[in-house]
């Protein structure tokens, strides 16, 4: 599954970040690499974006983006 | 010899904090060259014969964004004695990922381990020593907001400056990279030499196929295969690909060494202190009331409460001070021409801008403190879906909303919009949200035409500045600012309270670039303007000013307003002397009618106008290009008067393109 469709107060470990270009290395910079664990840990007003907690540090995307990143291993936090 | 320092790091890891630490108010505030990228540069307080250059907050140095580019030229051409990396202690795994990338530099680099307060507060520790060894370059603990540490680190930076110190330690990588990198350094290291680059940076990112390297490096095409297989090998046998890769290794090599050195308990104070207010900040439900209600309660307290009374005040000094220069002219007899240029143009012109002073650094104030305590990016977070449509992000939403006030302050508050495109199109915008100055000329309009529907009028006086600037963006986003947008991956900093140094000194480098153009190019306008404005084409001032040089362009005008309904030359004219500052419309058309009171100009203004063709005119005057301090503002920001004088322009003929079809369609129904 990709990180868009984890819901708040779950965490996931990264597999592989898709994408091309800026956004994709934007991603990458910004500690969101394979093995790394994330948790949602809640979507905007608006439904979109989203705000994650990575690397001790709280990080938002939109969902649009979320989707090139493959997770596995859901659980709740 | 004077040493130069560039300070490098991380966006919310306090670097204008520390700035402002090193330098005080003693610093200048310019571009980098070719680009709208904020240069800061200072002289240190603790040592007059080194400087110190601001350079913008980046989270990496990859190719993509203008930001990053700037840092790694600057730090590659200008040769800085050494560099002070500020790193985040509390927020230590990603700044030192930027840290890796520097030290690849071959410059002197010291590390300002700061927030080291809170790391302490919160029961965790960094052994300093440890990662100093691990890392190869001395790290000073420090903490900018409460200013611990900062001798310290400027007796260590000068220390390794003047010994030229490197960093002792680039070889972070293993196997694969580790391989890959070497290889390439050995077929690039004369090109790399030839370019200026340090050879190991250079192969880094030609592994990381960062393509404006491969240019600058001048390769041949022999060259760039044997770069590709090694590449391309090296993916292979770790089943990635090249960024990823190199991403992967420095965050790596940080998380064993963090693992040595940083002794974490948990989150710190502050992070769980920010999770608790963002439960109410950017709640569901109550997010966007709140942030609305900030906005509301800052603009009650800018435009009225306190900005009001501060303003008038001004304007009674201004007043007082021109009235006394007035008399003092008298006595000494001056030429009738000269007294009218220095009262009428020169205090009057540059007097109703200046008043608009207090507003400015109030509203800076404010914004300030939005900013620095990190509510700013909340703000982002919570409206964003609302501005992407339009291909701009929630970043732009609070300089749009103050547009509504004041162009002016809303434009300048676009500098802390990270992308390039994303500013330019921003100050673009702006301009539509109807600004207070043109208050003066709706309530004339409405009084005149549309008593009874005053309020749905000026309703859709706001609504349809917002309309044109939604149109505009989707028009922009498919044409002038095609291409990717800079992707919104946004850090949420851990809320803190604002320094006091730094919001004063943001008031006050505001203040200053307002007075700046309120004295040079809004002095220039305001004395041409005068001069059109006073003078017939004989060069003899006129007693009637519909004989001036201003009437008479307002003349030759007036033929472009027929297809929008109104083409009398008194309101071309009096739409021109609107560019010094909206309200002139109203004083100007006032003069222009002979009108004597409020009844008067209206009934000369009934015969002016239809109401269809007031209605045309409402659209124009809400959309045509912004007055001469918000023509500089963009100016200023843009970097470039071409690109100011294209964003009046589209401006103007975005006005004038809806008060056409007003006008035209309007006369479909009214006949």
């Amino acid at each position: 599954m990709t990180l868009d469709q984890l819901t708040p107060k779950k965490s996931a470990t990264i597999t592989a970040v898709g994408g091309v270009g800026a956004l994709r290395r934007r991603l990458l910079d910004m500690g969101l690499t394979p093995g790394t664990k994330v948790t949602v840990r809640k979507v905007a007003p608006m439904g979109d974006p989203i705000e994650l907690f990575l690397r001790g540090y709280v990080l938002t995307i939109r969902k649009e983006d979320a989707s090139n990143i493959e997770i596995h291993g859901v659980m709740d936090v | 010899m004077s040493i130069l320092f560039a300070l490098a790091g991380n966006q919310n890891s306090g670097k204008t904090t520390l700035f402002n630490r090193l330098t005080g108010s003693n610093q200048h505030v310019g571009n980098f060259p070719g680009v709208t990228v904020e240069k800061k540069e200072g002289r240190l307080l603790l040592k007059k014969d080194a400087f110190v250059v601001d350079l913008p907050g980046i989270y990496s140095l990859s190719p993509y964004t203008a930001e990053e580019v700037v840092t790694r030229d600057f730090i590659v051409k200008e040769h800085p004695d050494a560099i002070i990396n500020i790193v985040d202690a509390t927020n230590i795994e990603r700044n030192l990922y930027l840290s890796l990338q520097l030290m690849e530099l071959e410059i002197p680099m010291v590390i300002a381990l700061n927030m080291m307060d809170e790391v302490r507060a919160s029961g965790n520790s960094i052994k300093v020593k440890e990662l100093s060894d691990a890392l190869g370059v001395p790290i000073v603990p420090i903490s900018a907001g409460k200013n611990e540490g900062i001798h310290e680190l400027v007796d260590v930076a000068i220390k390794i400056a003047s010994e030229k110190q490197k960093p002792k330690r680039q070889d972070f990588c293993t196997g694969e990279i580790h391989k890959a990198i070497h290889a390439i350094a050995h077929i690039i290291e004369d090109h790399a030499i030839a370019a200026g680059y340090p050879v190991r940076f250079a192969s880094t990112k030609m592994v990381e196929g960062d393509e404006p390297m491969q240019k600058e490096l001048k390769l041949h095409d022999n060259e760039i295969r044997l770069i590709a297989h090694i590449t391309k090998e090296m993916e292979e046998q770790l089943h990635t690909d090249r960024e990823a890769a190199l991403a992967d290794m420095r965050y790596q090599f940080i998380e064993e060494v963090c693992a040595k050195c940083v002794v974490k308990k948990g989150e710190s104070l502050e992070q769980l202190r920010s999770e608790k207010m963002d439960r109410i900040l950017t709640h569901k439900y109550f997010g966007i009331p709140i942030f609305l209600g900030i906005m509301l309660l800052i603009f009650i307290l800018t435009f009225s409460v306190i900005g009001a009374p501060l303003q008038s005040l001004f304007e009674q000094g201004i007043d007082a001070a021109t009235g006394w220069f007035s008399d003092w002219l008298t006595g000494l007899n001056v030429n009738p021409a000269l007294h009218s240029l220095l009262i009428d143009g020169v205090c009057t012109g540059v007097g109703s801008v200046l008043s608009f002073l207090p507003l400015i650094v109030l509203l800076f104030f404010f914004l300030s403190i939005l900013e620095d305590s990190g509510y700013m990016a909340r703000v982002a977070f919570v409206m964003d879906k609302l501005l992407r449509k339009i291909g701009l992000s929630g970043r732009s939403f609070v300089p749009m909303l103050i547009g509504f006030g004041c162009s002016v302050p809303a434009i300048m508050a676009t500098r802390t919009l990270s992308s390039d495109r994303d500013r330019k199109m921003t100050i673009l915008l702006t301009p539509f949200m109807s600004c207070s100055a043109k208050l003066p000329i709706y309530g004339m309009i409405t009084a005149a035409f549309f008593e009874r529907q005053a309020g749905i009028v000026m309703f859709s006086i706001y609504v349809l500045g917002i309309l044109v600037a939604v149109l505009s963006g989707l028009l922009l986003k498919k044409t002038v600012f095609k291409g990717n947008p800079v992707p919104f991956v946004m850090e949420l900093p851990a809320y803190r309270f604002p320094a006091a140094k730094s919001v004063l000194i943001h008031m006050w480098e505001k203040g200053k670039d307002f007075i700046r153009k309120a004295f040079t190019i809004i002095f220039l306008s305001t004395i041409v303007i005068w001069f059109l404005q006073s003078f017939g084409w004989n060069f003899q001032m006129v007693e009637d000013s519909a004989d001036s040089i201003l009437a008479s362009i307002g003349n030759l005008l007036a033929p472009l307003f027929i297809p929008l309904g109104f083409s009398d030359w008194k309101i071309s004219t009096a739409l021109i002397t609107g560019f010094t500052a909206k309200e002139s419309v109203v004083s100007t058309l006032t003069i222009l009618t002979g009108a004597t009171g409020d009844a008067s100009l209206y009934s000369a203004l009934q015969s002016l106008f239809t109401p269809l063709s007031a209605l045309s005119f409402l659209a124009f005057t809400i959309l045509y290009m912004p007055c001469v301090a918000a023509f500089a503002a963009s100016k200023r920001e843009l970097g470039s008067l071409k690109g100011a004088l294209l964003t009046a322009a589209y401006q103007t003929g975005a006005a004038y393109v809806v008060a056409l079809l007003i006008y035209q369609i309007g006369r479909l129904f009214v006949g």
